[in-house]
């Protein structure tokens, strides 16, 4: 067994129970795809994309409502049409991934550092830090995630002025959509960490007298990361739900830097007049996106999960 | 029995103050009326007697006692944005959304358990496994799209059912309902099912995998060994003992229902709360966001707590715990 120590990395991940479970599901390996494809997509839009669907100049009125390449009057210049201002639908649908996925990653980090910092809190110190903190989740639980979401938005919205707010947007977005999903991490964290705390190295660290804080972030916290990544996982399918369906509503990521849901709400005036395409393609995008991160989700839950092995 | 009502009936209303010291703090903090009042060559004077008019001028506890006191004889204060009683346009809207979340929950549980029953009883059958991959398909969509969908097929495409509005009303006292016209019922059909998709998926799922759960125990194979008919076992003791948790859930989805509610109605431009509320955070309208805030945390509230209770009532199990424990055995 000693070759294992001196194969690389790589070497050691390609055989691993994890890598092994994911080459054996078909549909987790095609939800993997999927995701890597519409993440790069995002972060490559600048380059891949046919044209800056965000840059004025770009823009010929005469192309305006082209249907997609399959249609009689389709070109392929505009593989899926164009819209009202001869947007090319690929490209924004591109510029939106970028965007829906930056909002859902960073809603996500913002929720798991609230999450983690409260939850490993109420763990370790126990008392009344612990059942304040519980009780508060408990509380924020029975409220749908959506509901409490658009509560905050609505706040901020009458504590910034109207001009602060639209600059703000994206900030305020990520800030409620994190703000409604810490109690997931919290609830986690918190259980593990009482599973931990009473484990012989957490007392060693005290008896040799770390602060509690170091205690908490460097002995405790890598111990209980394995269900948390599962939550984020699915998280950010929420997360990304929740951004479009707030952009939907109108009180998301403003339409100067239009996300899948923004560009579903402009579609949608467009549904009666027959341009389709406006709006049922970054449906797809959005469904497809959060499809595939729910089933790595659901495979990862499964996989890191020991009883289930 | 009783200590466990009383026990929970605190909670609740603890969960209520929370809730309206939230909303009170919400008032309290955003904006000052007088500074909306008043102009620059306002007095000082002027300023002060505005004050005590408005009672703002008070210690804070004196002044949430008095909201609280607004709230509970159903005083919610004037809509910024619409200048009329929040208490009537909430009113007018109810209707609306209840009967929205009433068809839709009807709509859920109306598929949900035949298919649920179907998927648990043939977990193998071809069909099983379409309703599954289906049903997950139907997770991810999100409701505005699966609305849209809707209007795209039915509306524009075949021209079936109206996409917009509550069609023909009918006021009955102080209620105003669809369900008594014909346009009324055409136009409750997209957005019902809008809004029950989700909780058909969830309730599916849940009765699949309760019935599959219960088909494995012992007295199912007694049942069987009995010599009971399929149906008296499938029907008879197994469906019955999943419901349970079945009437749990939906109990506890009502509340999301009419939370989604504010997504439907936004896509079918359903004149109910939801679209009341929506307005009201795009306008920063406080007085009409902290009355809804309120009515949902009581509803919720209210749901929590019979559906507890419910279940203590249902299943004797949880009965016989904490008896014991009670007793200290």
């Amino acid at each position: 067994m000693t070759a294992a120590g001196h194969r690389g990395l790589l070497a050691r991940a390609l055989d691993s129970d994890i890598w092994h479970s994911f080459r054996s599901s078909r549909v987790t390996v095609l939800a993997a795809a999927a995701t890597a494809a519409l993440i790069l997509a995002a972060l490559f839009a600048p380059l891949i994309a046919p044209q800056d669907p965000w840059d004025p100049g770009s823009l010929q009125l005469i192309d305006a409502f082209k249907p997609p390449v399959w249609d009689e009057q389709g070109t392929w210049r505009f593989v899926l049409g164009t819209d009202d201002q001869g947007r090319d639908m690929l490209s924004a649908i591109f510029y939106g991934l970028r965007v829906s996925l930056a909002v859902g990653f960073l809603s996500v980090l913002f929720a798991m550092a609230v999450g983690i910092a409260l939850g490993l809190l109420a763990g370790y110190a126990g008392g009344a830090t612990e059942s304040v903190v519980m009780r508060v989740a408990d509380v924020q639980l029975t409220f749908p995630t959506i509901l409490i979401a658009l509560m905050i938005d609505g706040v901020t919205r009458a504590v910034l002025p109207g001009e602060a707010h639209d600059r703000l947007a994206v900030a305020v977005t990520v800030f409620s959509i994190g703000i409604s999903n810490w109690v997931h991490y919290a609830r986690t964290v918190r259980a593990s960490t009482l599973v931990e705390k009473r484990k012989e190295y957490v007392q060693a660290a005290r008896v040799i007298g770390l602060h509690p804080v170091l205690i908490m972030v460097k002995h405790v916290l890598p111990n209980v990361m394995g269900p948390v990544l599962v939550i984020a996982t699915v998280g950010l399918a929420v997360a990304v739900l929740t951004e479009a369906t707030l952009s939907f509503l109108g009180v998301g990521v403003p339409s100067t830097q239009p996300s899948l849901g923004t560009l579903i709400r402009i579609g949608n005036n467009f549904l009666f007049s027959g341009e389709w395409w406006i709006v049922i393609f970054p449906g797809v995008a959005l469904a497809t996106l959060v499809l595939a991160v729910n089933l790595l989700g659901d495979w990862l839950r499964d996989a890191l999960n020991p009883k289930l092995r | 029995m009783i200590a466990y009502i009383v026990e929970r009936l605190i909670q609740s209303l603890l969960v209520l103050v929370a809730v309206a010291l939230i909303a009170f703090a919400v008032f309290q903090f955003v904006g000052d009326p007088v500074a909306s009042m008043t102009g620059q060559d306002t007095s000082a004077e002027d300023i002060a007697r505005m004050r005590e008019n408005l009672g703002i001028d008070k210690p804070l506890l004196v002044q949430f006692a008095r909201f609280a006191g607004n709230v509970l004889t159903g005083n919610f204060g004037v809509s910024l944005r619409t200048v009329r009683p929040v208490d009537q346009l909430i009113a007018e809207r109810l209707p609306a959304t209840l009967e929205l979340s009433f068809m839709a929950a009807l709509f859920a549980l109306a598929f949900a358990i035949p298919l649920g029953v179907f998927t648990g009883l043939r977990p193998r059958h071809w069909l099983s496994r379409a309703f599954l991959a289906l049903s997950l398909v139907g997770i991810s969509l999100p409701t505005f799209l699966i609305g849209i969908l809707l209007i795209l097929v039915f509306g524009v495409l075949l021209g079936w059912l109206p996409t917009f509005g509550r069609g023909d009303t009918v006021k009955v006292g102080f209620w105003s309902t669809g369900l008594l016209t014909a346009s009324g019922w055409q136009s409750i059909v997209l957005p019902s099912i809008t809004l029950g998709l989700f909780q058909l998926t969830l309730i599916m799922r849940l009765v699949r995998s309760e019935m599959l759960e219960v088909l494995r125990t012992d007295y199912i194979k007694f049942a069987r060994a009995r010599g009971l008919t399929n149906r008296a076992v499938n029907f008879g003791h197994a469906l019955k003992n999943t419901l349970i948790p079945v009437i749990t859930i939906t109990g506890l989805q009502l509340g999301s229902i009419i939370a989604f509610a504010i997504i439907t109605e936004t896509v079918f431009q359903w004149p109910g709360m939801g679209l009341l509320f929506l307005q009201a955070v795009q306008f920063a309208d406080i007085p009409v966001m902290s009355t809804y805030l309120l009515l949902i945390a009581l509803l919720f509230v209210g749901i929590n707590l019979v559906v507890d209770l419910l279940y203590y009532l249902v299943d004797p199990r949880l009965r016989a715990e904490r008896g014991a424990m009670e007793r200290g055995v």
